[in-house]
């Protein structure tokens, strides 16, 4: 809707939500405030997780595939950037020009994803969890055993990102805005694309697949279609991610790993391309502040008790929570202002108590 | 089997061949154009009985897996966790008293009370909600994860079977006749064979309660239709308890007899789900059968792959599931979706 408005001309500035402009303001000022610490090991570190989550989030909200390889294709172009580029482990690095790596990389995870999503769309709902696990695994162990092309358990080390513009793009505030830029513009594409032709498809088939292959629709095409665009977010965040920390190694597309993408999908909820976001944050926070409270061995007992009071108990995660606290909330106010009509069975509306 | 034999012909010719050609494999000496093209018969042998008893260990595991899914469509990603904790359950049990079986019981009813324990306070709640149900065995699978490290740590525990279960044993299977004229034979571990023997046990134990006794009978008629069974007056919400702590004992039991053929570690449950999800892939969801063929195949593929392009075992694995996947979607045994 906002994006018809915006193309026909009648979009002004007052039909951006406030929440939307502050949000986009804080992100902005952000390392204005914040420390080094603060900027590269919260900031970054937020997005590029929650970017590799929202591929997931994607699949498994608008198509209705919980896929657990989203970290095995962002990886996959992790190691080709290392491959590809260059690392200071004497094996590979190719030392191709940055842009060229980032492109064959980015190209090469869509394609990987895209076999991913050819393999497992041949099968429904649960399969697909289970086949993109084995996946994820059997990837793992691969790269763990391949000395030749991966190097292994020690993996790469030394990759860094390009100097461009007289900038060094890891240092923390550039890093920060290049990764902000990466996870909106994905954020964007993929709010935009949920109400184009293909993700109203995407999504019917998520809910009636039946219905949508009697009405002419090409399901199976549709869902690997989808898994190539999600390949595509999941690349570029493997970039950044690889970047960021510098190395690569079995251990960066461990399961434990794959499954923290998927807690951190299913705890920010996934109806709404924000979740992954939030669930980022939680996650990082949590994950850097824990240690404080309990023991830094049983960080993964947090998570894992989070993740299932969250499965058990708020199924969409905390925008479910947000949603009904909101709504709680409005209706408290409705039945003091009379009748006003809210919209709430739609998630993207961040509606508000916005009176005329 | 004759049905098969009849439906494709073709196959059937095919892996009878097979089977005649590992036959003689097996039992032949081998003449030397073979020993340069395979290597020492010693080898092969081992590989494949490493194999075969490989794949009994996965079918134990994968059995119960597979019994959970094909009553309640509840995809169990704790199991490699219920596997782990049979293992360190045995493990201690075995420790203290020093009996090996008493351990290996401990483990099985454990783990099973853990299972009905499961079914009864959360899966229950969520019965019909599959996506729901295999996200919190994820939760749960982490928990376990990481309260077993707590507990036992990272160390790596070896059982100590009774001794006559240890030592190894000559099969009479010639490896190679010596210039002298004496006939050289293959050893191989007793327990190994002994881990085998369990797994066609168990599986004949399964089929004959799943086929000859009244439980099976409602278990057989939940997979098919678990609504009508219900209005047929049978307790449904009793016989998923049951078959969950079947399942889950069977992980228990498995998690014995597979740390004692190998050893107990913190990183085994992924490994054990990761073969059962491959093995029940492959064979078939919900299918005894299923299990037991795949399992033979994965296992068989995983120790051949290890002996002869040791890189790339796992993706020997990994392109037996892709081609299943692609000419046979349900798995080899699986009903139609």
């Amino acid at each position: 809707m906002n994006g018809r408005r915006l193309f026909s001309g009648s979009f002004s500035i007052s039909d951006i939500h406030p929440a939307v402009i502050v949000t986009a303001v804080f992100l902005l000022a952000y390392p204005s405030f914040a420390s080094d610490f603060f900027i590269f090991q919260i900031g970054a570190y937020s997005l590029i997780l929650g970017t590799i989550a929202l591929s997931l989030m994607m699949l498994a909200g608008y198509g209705g595939m919980v896929s657990l390889a989203q970290l095995t294709v962002a990886g996959f172009a992790a190691y080709l950037v290392a491959i590809l580029g260059d690392n200071s482990m004497g094996v590979m690095g190719l030392g191709w020009p940055w842009w060229l790596t980032v492109i064959v990389a980015v190209l090469s995870a869509a394609l990987f994803s895209t076999f991913i999503g050819a393999v497992s769309v041949r099968t429904e709902g649960i399969y697909t969890i289970m086949i993109t696990l084995a996946v994820a695994v059997a990837f793992f162990y691969f790269v763990r055993q391949n000395y030749v092309l991966f190097n292994g358990f020690s993996g790469f080390a030394g990759v860094e990102p390009p100097t461009l513009f007289g900038i060094y793009w890891r240092d923390p505030m550039p890093f920060y805005y290049l990764t902000l830029a990466i996870a909106v513009g994905f954020f964007g594409a993929v709010y935009y694309g949920s109400r184009s032709t293909f993700g109203l498809a995407l999504q019917a088939i998520r809910d009636n697949p039946r219905r949508m292959r009697a009405l002419g629709f090409n399901v199976t095409l549709h869902r690997i279609v989808a898994y190539f665009f999600a390949g595509i977010i999941a690349g570029f965040a493997g970039i950044l991610l690889v970047w960021f920390n510098g190395r690569v190694s079995p251990g960066t597309i461990g399961v434990d790993v794959a499954i923290d993408i998927l807690v951190i999908a299913v705890v920010g909820g996934m109806r709404h391309p924000i979740g992954p976001f939030l669930g980022a944050v939680a996650f990082v926070l949590l994950e850097n502040f824990a240690i404080d409270l309990i023991d830094r061995e049983r960080f993964n007992m947090v998570i894992g008790i989070a993740f299932l009071l969250v499965v058990l108990f708020s199924p969409d995660g905390l925008l479910g929570l947000w949603n009904r606290f909101r709504n709680k909330v409005r209706f408290r106010g409705n039945a003091l202002l009379g009748a006003e009509r809210v919209n709430t069975d739609d998630p993207a509306s961040t509606g508000s108590l916005k009176k005329n | 089997m004759k049905n098969f034999a009849e439906r494709h012909t073709f196959w059937a010719i095919v892996i009878l061949l097979i089977a005649a050609i590992f036959l003689w494999m097996i039992f032949t000496v081998w003449p030397d154009w073979l020993v340069d093209a395979m290597g020492r018969k010693k080898t092969f042998v081992n590989t494949l009985l490493n194999g075969i008893t490989l794949g009994g260990l996965y079918f134990l595991v994968a059995s119960g897996f597979t019994l959970i899914f094909g009553l309640m469509r509840n995809v169990n990603l704790a199991h490699g966790s219920m596997y782990l904790l049979g293992a360190y359950i045995g493990y201690e049990v075995a420790d203290r008293t020093g009996n090996w079986f008493l351990g290996l019981a401990v483990a099985f009813i454990a783990v099973a009370i853990s299972g009905i324990l499961l079914q009864i306070l959360i899966f229950r709640r969520m019965a019909g909600d599959d996506l729901r149900q295999t996200l919190v065995t994820i939760g749960i699978s982490i928990i376990a994860a990481d309260a077993m490290l707590a507990i036992w740590t990272g160390t790596t525990y070896q059982f100590s079977p009774p001794d006559w279960l240890f030592g190894a044993t000559s099969l009479p299977i010639i490896s190679v006749i010596r210039s002298s004229g004496t006939a050289v034979y293959i050893t191989y571990p007793v327990y190994r064979l002994v881990v085998l023997a369990v797994a066609v046990a168990v599986g004949v134990g399964l089929w004959i309660f799943l086929n000859r006794t009244r439980i099976g009978m409602m278990i057989r008629a939940g997979v098919n239709d678990r609504d009508m069974l219900a209005a047929t007056g049978v307790n449904v919400q009793l016989v998923f308890v049951l078959v969950f702590a079947i399942g889950a004992g069977l992980a228990g039991f498995a998690g014995v007899i597979g740390g004692t053929a190998l050893s107990v570690a913190p990183g085994e449950d992924v490994r054990y789900l990761l073969a059962s999800l491959v093995v029940v892939i492959v064979g078939g969801l919900g299918s005894i059968v299923g299990a037991a063929i795949g399992a033979l195949i994965i296992g068989l593929a995983e120790q051949f792959g290890l002996a002869y392009f040791p890189t790339y075992g796992v993706v020997l694995t990994f392109l037996i599931m892709v081609v299943v996947l692609a000419v046979r979607p349900q798995g080899l045994m699986g009903g139609r979706q």
